[in-house]
Protein backbone atom coordinates (compact mmCIF):
# COMPACT_ATOMS: atom_id res chain seq x y z
CA UNK A 1 0.00 0.00 0.00
CA UNK A 2 2.79 2.43 0.91
CA UNK A 3 4.49 1.70 -2.40
CA UNK A 4 1.24 2.53 -4.22
CA UNK A 5 0.80 5.78 -2.28
CA UNK A 6 4.42 6.78 -2.82
CA UNK A 7 3.99 6.24 -6.58
CA UNK A 8 0.82 8.33 -6.54
CA UNK A 9 2.43 11.17 -4.58
CA UNK A 10 5.54 11.15 -6.78
CA UNK A 11 3.35 11.26 -9.90
CA UNK A 12 1.45 14.25 -8.55
CA UNK A 13 4.62 16.09 -7.50
CA UNK A 14 6.38 15.54 -10.82
CA UNK A 15 3.43 16.29 -13.10
CA UNK A 16 2.80 19.38 -10.97
CA UNK A 17 6.38 20.40 -11.59
CA UNK A 18 6.13 19.76 -15.33
CA UNK A 19 2.80 21.58 -15.62
CA UNK A 20 4.20 24.56 -13.76
CA UNK A 21 6.82 24.91 -16.50
CA UNK A 22 4.04 26.43 -18.64
CA UNK A 23 3.51 29.28 -16.19
CA UNK A 24 4.20 32.47 -18.10
CA UNK A 25 4.73 30.85 -21.50
CA UNK A 26 1.48 29.00 -22.26
CA UNK A 27 -0.04 29.84 -25.67
CA UNK A 28 -3.03 31.60 -24.04
CA UNK A 29 -3.22 33.72 -20.91
CA UNK A 30 -6.11 31.52 -19.69
CA UNK A 31 -3.80 28.52 -19.91
CA UNK A 32 -1.09 30.27 -17.88
CA UNK A 33 -3.69 30.53 -15.15
CA UNK A 34 -5.09 27.03 -15.67
CA UNK A 35 -1.74 25.24 -15.72
CA UNK A 36 -0.52 27.18 -12.69
CA UNK A 37 -3.66 26.27 -10.74
CA UNK A 38 -3.56 22.63 -11.79
CA UNK A 39 0.12 22.40 -10.85
CA UNK A 40 -0.61 23.94 -7.45
CA UNK A 41 -3.40 21.42 -6.83
CA UNK A 42 -1.28 18.45 -7.91
CA UNK A 43 1.59 19.45 -5.63
CA UNK A 44 -0.94 19.94 -2.81
CA UNK A 45 -2.16 16.38 -3.39
CA UNK A 46 1.44 15.13 -3.34
CA UNK A 47 2.05 16.85 -0.01
CA UNK A 48 -1.13 15.43 1.56
CA UNK A 49 -0.22 11.90 0.47
CA UNK A 50 3.44 12.26 1.58
CA UNK A 51 2.10 13.35 4.98
CA UNK A 52 0.33 9.99 5.28
CA UNK A 53 3.70 8.30 4.84
CA UNK A 54 6.00 10.53 6.92
CA UNK A 55 6.12 13.42 9.38
CA UNK A 56 8.36 15.45 7.06
CA UNK A 57 6.79 15.76 3.61
CA UNK A 58 9.52 18.08 2.30
CA UNK A 59 12.22 15.57 3.21
CA UNK A 60 10.38 12.75 1.48
CA UNK A 61 9.67 14.92 -1.56
CA UNK A 62 13.16 16.31 -2.05
CA UNK A 63 15.82 14.41 -0.07
CA UNK A 64 15.71 11.10 -1.94
CA UNK A 65 18.21 9.95 -4.51
CA UNK A 66 17.03 9.80 -8.09
CA UNK A 67 16.57 6.01 -8.02
CA UNK A 68 14.24 6.16 -5.02
CA UNK A 69 11.48 8.06 -6.84
CA UNK A 70 8.54 5.89 -7.84
CA UNK A 71 6.90 8.15 -10.41
CA UNK A 72 5.59 6.81 -13.70
CA UNK A 73 7.73 7.69 -16.73
CA UNK A 74 4.72 9.52 -18.27
CA UNK A 75 5.01 12.41 -15.83
CA UNK A 76 8.79 12.75 -16.20
CA UNK A 77 8.81 13.56 -19.91
CA UNK A 78 9.80 17.06 -20.86
CA UNK A 79 7.20 17.97 -23.46
CA UNK A 80 7.93 21.18 -25.26
CA UNK A 81 4.92 20.96 -27.56
CA UNK A 82 1.44 22.09 -26.52
CA UNK A 83 -0.31 19.21 -28.31
CA UNK A 84 1.85 16.65 -26.52
CA UNK A 85 1.34 18.45 -23.23
CA UNK A 86 -2.44 18.31 -23.65
CA UNK A 87 -2.23 14.65 -24.72
CA UNK A 88 -0.37 13.88 -21.48
CA UNK A 89 -2.77 15.90 -19.34
CA UNK A 90 -5.74 14.08 -20.84
CA UNK A 91 -4.23 10.59 -20.59
CA UNK A 92 -2.95 11.28 -17.08
CA UNK A 93 -6.28 12.56 -15.80
CA UNK A 94 -8.18 9.57 -17.18
CA UNK A 95 -5.66 7.14 -15.63
CA UNK A 96 -5.59 9.10 -12.37
CA UNK A 97 -9.39 9.00 -12.07
CA UNK A 98 -9.32 5.20 -12.27
CA UNK A 99 -6.77 4.81 -9.48
CA UNK A 100 -8.19 7.58 -7.25
CA UNK A 101 -11.73 6.23 -7.38
CA UNK A 102 -10.33 2.78 -6.52
CA UNK A 103 -8.53 4.28 -3.50
CA UNK A 104 -11.77 5.89 -2.31
CA UNK A 105 -12.82 2.41 -1.15
CA UNK A 106 -9.79 2.12 1.14
CA UNK A 107 -10.59 2.45 4.87
CA UNK A 108 -7.39 4.40 5.64
CA UNK A 109 -6.98 6.80 2.73
CA UNK A 110 -10.52 6.74 1.28
CA UNK A 111 -11.43 10.14 2.75
CA UNK A 112 -8.29 11.79 1.40
CA UNK A 113 -8.78 10.13 -2.00
CA UNK A 114 -12.36 11.47 -2.09
CA UNK A 115 -11.11 14.98 -1.36
CA UNK A 116 -8.49 14.71 -4.10
CA UNK A 117 -11.16 13.39 -6.45
CA UNK A 118 -13.34 16.47 -5.95
CA UNK A 119 -10.50 18.74 -7.01
CA UNK A 120 -9.48 16.51 -9.89
CA UNK A 121 -12.98 16.84 -11.35
CA UNK A 122 -11.97 20.32 -12.56
CA UNK A 123 -8.71 19.04 -14.05
CA UNK A 124 -10.74 16.47 -15.98
CA UNK A 125 -13.13 19.13 -17.30
CA UNK A 126 -10.14 21.14 -18.49
CA UNK A 127 -8.45 18.12 -20.08
CA UNK A 128 -11.65 16.95 -21.80
CA UNK A 129 -12.32 20.44 -23.15
CA UNK A 130 -8.87 20.54 -24.78
CA UNK A 131 -9.12 16.98 -25.99
CA UNK A 132 -12.41 17.87 -27.68
CA UNK A 133 -10.77 20.85 -29.34
CA UNK A 134 -7.67 18.98 -30.59
CA UNK A 135 -8.99 15.46 -31.17
CA UNK A 136 -8.81 15.64 -34.98
CA UNK A 137 -5.46 17.42 -35.15
CA UNK A 138 -2.74 15.06 -36.48
CA UNK A 139 -0.12 16.36 -34.04
CA UNK A 140 -2.40 15.67 -31.10
CA UNK A 141 -3.33 12.21 -32.36
CA UNK A 142 0.32 11.32 -32.89
CA UNK A 143 1.09 12.50 -29.37
CA UNK A 144 -1.67 10.32 -27.90
CA UNK A 145 -0.27 7.31 -29.77
CA UNK A 146 3.26 8.12 -28.59
CA UNK A 147 2.26 8.58 -24.93
CA UNK A 148 -0.29 5.77 -24.66
CA UNK A 149 2.20 3.06 -23.49
CA UNK A 150 3.40 5.52 -20.83
CA UNK A 151 -0.17 6.24 -19.68
CA UNK A 152 -0.78 2.53 -19.11
CA UNK A 153 2.17 2.55 -16.69
CA UNK A 154 0.37 5.00 -14.39
CA UNK A 155 -2.21 2.43 -13.25
CA UNK A 156 -1.96 -1.11 -11.89
CA UNK A 157 -2.06 -3.96 -14.45
CA UNK A 158 -5.56 -4.90 -13.27
CA UNK A 159 -6.81 -1.39 -14.07
CA UNK A 160 -5.44 -1.22 -17.62
CA UNK A 161 -8.38 -2.82 -19.37
CA UNK A 162 -10.65 -0.13 -17.90
CA UNK A 163 -8.23 2.59 -18.97
CA UNK A 164 -8.05 1.26 -22.54
CA UNK A 165 -11.84 1.13 -22.74
CA UNK A 166 -12.16 4.64 -21.38
CA UNK A 167 -9.84 6.19 -24.00
CA UNK A 168 -10.89 3.79 -26.79
CA UNK A 169 -7.37 2.53 -27.53
CA UNK A 170 -6.02 -1.01 -27.70
CA UNK A 171 -3.92 -2.17 -24.79
CA UNK A 172 -0.20 -2.29 -25.64
CA UNK A 173 2.90 -3.04 -23.60
CA UNK A 174 3.12 -0.49 -20.79
CA UNK A 175 6.13 1.65 -19.92
CA UNK A 176 6.32 0.63 -16.27
CA UNK A 177 7.35 2.67 -13.26
CA UNK A 178 10.60 1.55 -11.65
CA UNK A 179 13.08 2.89 -14.15
CA UNK A 180 13.42 6.51 -15.18
CA UNK A 181 13.50 8.29 -18.50
CA UNK A 182 16.50 10.40 -19.52
CA UNK A 183 14.40 13.50 -18.84
CA UNK A 184 14.20 12.78 -15.12
CA UNK A 185 17.80 13.41 -14.03
CA UNK A 186 17.83 17.11 -15.03
CA UNK A 187 14.40 17.54 -13.42
CA UNK A 188 15.54 15.83 -10.20
CA UNK A 189 18.58 18.11 -10.16
CA UNK A 190 16.37 21.19 -10.45
CA UNK A 191 13.72 20.02 -7.97
CA UNK A 192 16.19 19.13 -5.22
CA UNK A 193 18.73 21.89 -5.83
CA UNK A 194 17.53 24.29 -3.13
CA UNK A 195 17.30 21.61 -0.44
CA UNK A 196 20.74 20.26 -1.35
CA UNK A 197 22.39 23.67 -1.32
CA UNK A 198 20.72 25.05 1.84
CA UNK A 199 22.83 24.95 5.00
CA UNK A 200 21.72 22.40 7.59
CA UNK A 201 19.18 23.92 9.96
CA UNK A 202 17.82 26.48 7.48
CA UNK A 203 14.30 27.67 8.25
CA UNK A 204 11.70 28.35 5.55
CA UNK B 1 -11.78 28.98 32.05
CA UNK B 2 -12.41 29.31 28.33
CA UNK B 3 -15.63 27.87 26.92
CA UNK B 4 -16.33 26.39 23.49
CA UNK B 5 -18.64 29.34 22.72
CA UNK B 6 -15.81 31.76 23.42
CA UNK B 7 -13.52 29.82 21.11
CA UNK B 8 -16.15 29.86 18.34
CA UNK B 9 -16.58 33.62 18.83
CA UNK B 10 -12.81 34.13 18.58
CA UNK B 11 -12.63 32.01 15.41
CA UNK B 12 -15.39 34.13 13.86
CA UNK B 13 -12.99 37.06 14.03
CA UNK B 14 -10.34 35.36 11.87
CA UNK B 15 -10.71 36.51 8.26
CA UNK B 16 -10.00 34.21 5.34
CA UNK B 17 -6.54 35.35 4.20
CA UNK B 18 -7.54 35.50 0.53
CA UNK B 19 -11.12 36.77 0.86
CA UNK B 20 -11.17 38.70 4.14
CA UNK B 21 -14.91 39.50 3.95
CA UNK B 22 -15.60 35.97 5.24
CA UNK B 23 -14.33 34.39 8.44
CA UNK B 24 -13.06 30.85 8.92
CA UNK B 25 -16.40 30.06 10.61
CA UNK B 26 -18.34 31.46 7.61
CA UNK B 27 -16.25 29.22 5.34
CA UNK B 28 -17.20 26.18 7.39
CA UNK B 29 -13.60 25.01 7.71
CA UNK B 30 -13.81 24.68 11.51
CA UNK B 31 -15.21 21.18 11.90
CA UNK B 32 -15.31 21.07 15.68
CA UNK B 33 -14.20 22.80 18.86
CA UNK B 34 -13.68 20.70 21.95
CA UNK B 35 -12.82 22.15 25.35
CA UNK B 36 -12.07 19.82 28.21
CA UNK B 37 -10.17 20.59 31.42
CA UNK B 38 -8.88 23.80 29.96
CA UNK B 39 -7.47 22.18 26.82
CA UNK B 40 -8.80 23.43 23.49
CA UNK B 41 -8.84 21.13 20.49
CA UNK B 42 -9.87 22.55 17.12
CA UNK B 43 -10.47 20.37 14.06
CA UNK B 44 -9.76 22.29 10.88
CA UNK B 45 -10.47 21.09 7.34
CA UNK B 46 -8.61 22.63 4.40
CA UNK B 47 -10.55 23.88 1.39
CA UNK B 48 -8.17 22.84 -1.39
CA UNK B 49 -5.20 20.63 -0.48
CA UNK B 50 -2.79 22.87 -2.35
CA UNK B 51 -4.13 26.08 -0.82
CA UNK B 52 -1.13 28.20 0.22
CA UNK B 53 -3.30 29.86 2.89
CA UNK B 54 -3.56 26.56 4.79
CA UNK B 55 -0.53 27.08 7.06
CA UNK B 56 -1.46 30.73 7.47
CA UNK B 57 -4.96 29.83 8.68
CA UNK B 58 -3.61 27.21 11.07
CA UNK B 59 -1.22 29.75 12.60
CA UNK B 60 -3.99 32.37 12.79
CA UNK B 61 -6.09 29.94 14.86
CA UNK B 62 -3.14 29.20 17.16
CA UNK B 63 -2.51 32.94 17.63
CA UNK B 64 -6.18 33.72 18.29
CA UNK B 65 -6.72 30.84 20.69
CA UNK B 66 -3.45 30.53 22.63
CA UNK B 67 -2.64 26.98 23.63
CA UNK B 68 -5.16 25.47 21.21
CA UNK B 69 -4.22 22.22 19.56
CA UNK B 70 -5.16 22.59 15.87
CA UNK B 71 -5.65 19.34 14.04
CA UNK B 72 -5.79 19.49 10.23
CA UNK B 73 -8.27 16.88 8.99
CA UNK B 74 -7.47 15.82 5.43
CA UNK B 75 -10.56 13.98 4.30
CA UNK B 76 -13.61 14.89 2.26
CA UNK B 77 -15.67 16.20 5.18
CA UNK B 78 -15.42 19.78 3.89
CA UNK B 79 -17.22 20.78 0.74
CA UNK B 80 -18.43 24.15 -0.46
CA UNK B 81 -21.84 23.12 0.95
CA UNK B 82 -20.29 23.84 4.40
CA UNK B 83 -20.07 27.57 3.67
CA UNK B 84 -22.74 29.12 5.90
CA UNK B 85 -25.73 31.11 4.62
CA UNK B 86 -24.14 34.23 6.16
CA UNK B 87 -20.87 33.42 4.44
CA UNK B 88 -22.57 32.94 1.06
CA UNK B 89 -24.30 36.32 1.33
CA UNK B 90 -21.04 38.04 2.33
CA UNK B 91 -19.34 36.52 -0.71
CA UNK B 92 -22.11 37.60 -3.06
CA UNK B 93 -22.12 41.15 -1.68
CA UNK B 94 -18.35 41.33 -2.30
CA UNK B 95 -18.75 40.31 -5.96
CA UNK B 96 -17.91 36.61 -5.65
CA UNK B 97 -20.64 34.30 -6.91
CA UNK B 98 -21.12 31.76 -4.11
CA UNK B 99 -20.79 28.09 -5.09
CA UNK B 100 -23.89 26.26 -6.20
CA UNK B 101 -24.95 23.45 -3.84
CA UNK B 102 -23.34 20.17 -4.91
CA UNK B 103 -26.62 18.50 -5.83
CA UNK B 104 -27.83 21.48 -7.88
CA UNK B 105 -24.45 21.77 -9.60
CA UNK B 106 -24.69 18.21 -10.82
CA UNK B 107 -28.30 18.53 -11.97
CA UNK B 108 -28.34 21.98 -13.55
CA UNK B 109 -25.44 24.16 -14.56
CA UNK B 110 -26.89 27.53 -13.49
CA UNK B 111 -24.49 30.30 -12.55
CA UNK B 112 -25.90 33.61 -11.40
CA UNK B 113 -24.10 36.95 -11.77
CA UNK B 114 -23.38 38.37 -8.28
CA UNK B 115 -23.91 41.94 -9.57
CA UNK B 116 -27.19 41.86 -11.54
CA UNK B 117 -28.54 38.39 -10.72
CA UNK B 118 -28.79 37.29 -14.37
CA UNK B 119 -28.18 33.63 -15.17
CA UNK B 120 -27.06 34.56 -18.70
CA UNK B 121 -23.39 34.00 -17.90
CA UNK B 122 -20.63 32.06 -19.62
CA UNK B 123 -17.50 30.29 -18.47
CA UNK B 124 -14.30 32.15 -19.36
CA UNK B 125 -11.84 29.92 -17.52
CA UNK B 126 -12.33 26.93 -15.21
CA UNK B 127 -9.36 28.29 -13.25
CA UNK B 128 -8.93 31.69 -11.65
CA UNK B 129 -6.74 33.67 -9.28
CA UNK B 130 -6.89 30.90 -6.65
CA UNK B 131 -7.69 27.19 -7.01
CA UNK B 132 -11.17 27.68 -5.51
CA UNK B 133 -12.42 30.12 -8.16
CA UNK B 134 -13.42 30.11 -11.84
CA UNK B 135 -13.82 33.11 -14.10
CA UNK B 136 -17.20 33.86 -15.70
CA UNK B 137 -18.65 36.69 -17.77
CA UNK B 138 -22.17 38.11 -17.42
CA UNK B 139 -23.77 38.68 -20.83
CA UNK B 140 -26.49 40.79 -19.22
CA UNK B 141 -24.49 43.46 -17.35
CA UNK B 142 -21.24 42.75 -19.26
CA UNK B 143 -19.26 42.27 -16.09
CA UNK B 144 -16.65 39.58 -15.55
CA UNK B 145 -16.89 37.93 -12.14
CA UNK B 146 -15.31 35.25 -10.01
CA UNK B 147 -17.35 32.11 -9.39
CA UNK B 148 -16.60 29.89 -6.43
CA UNK B 149 -16.13 26.34 -7.62
CA UNK B 150 -18.45 23.75 -6.16
CA UNK B 151 -16.39 20.98 -4.64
Amino acid sequence: MNELLLGLADDELVIGWRDSEWTGIAPLLEEDVAFSSIAQNEIGHARAVYERLTDDADALAFDRSLDEYRCAPLVELRLLDWGRTIARRWLYEVADEIRITALMEDPDVGGLAAKINREEAYHRMHAEMWRERLRDEPRFRDAVTELWPYALGVVLPAQREALAARVALDEVEAVERGSHTDDFAPLWDEMTMVRRSAPVGSQW
Amino acid sequence: MVTADQVWAALEEIPDPEIPVVSLVDLGVIRSVDVSEGHVHVEFTPTFLGCPALEFMKRAIEDKVPGANVEVIQDDSWSTDKITAVGREKLRAAGFAPPAPRLVQIQAQVHRCPYCGSTDTKLENIFGPTPCRSLRYCESCRQPFEQFKTI
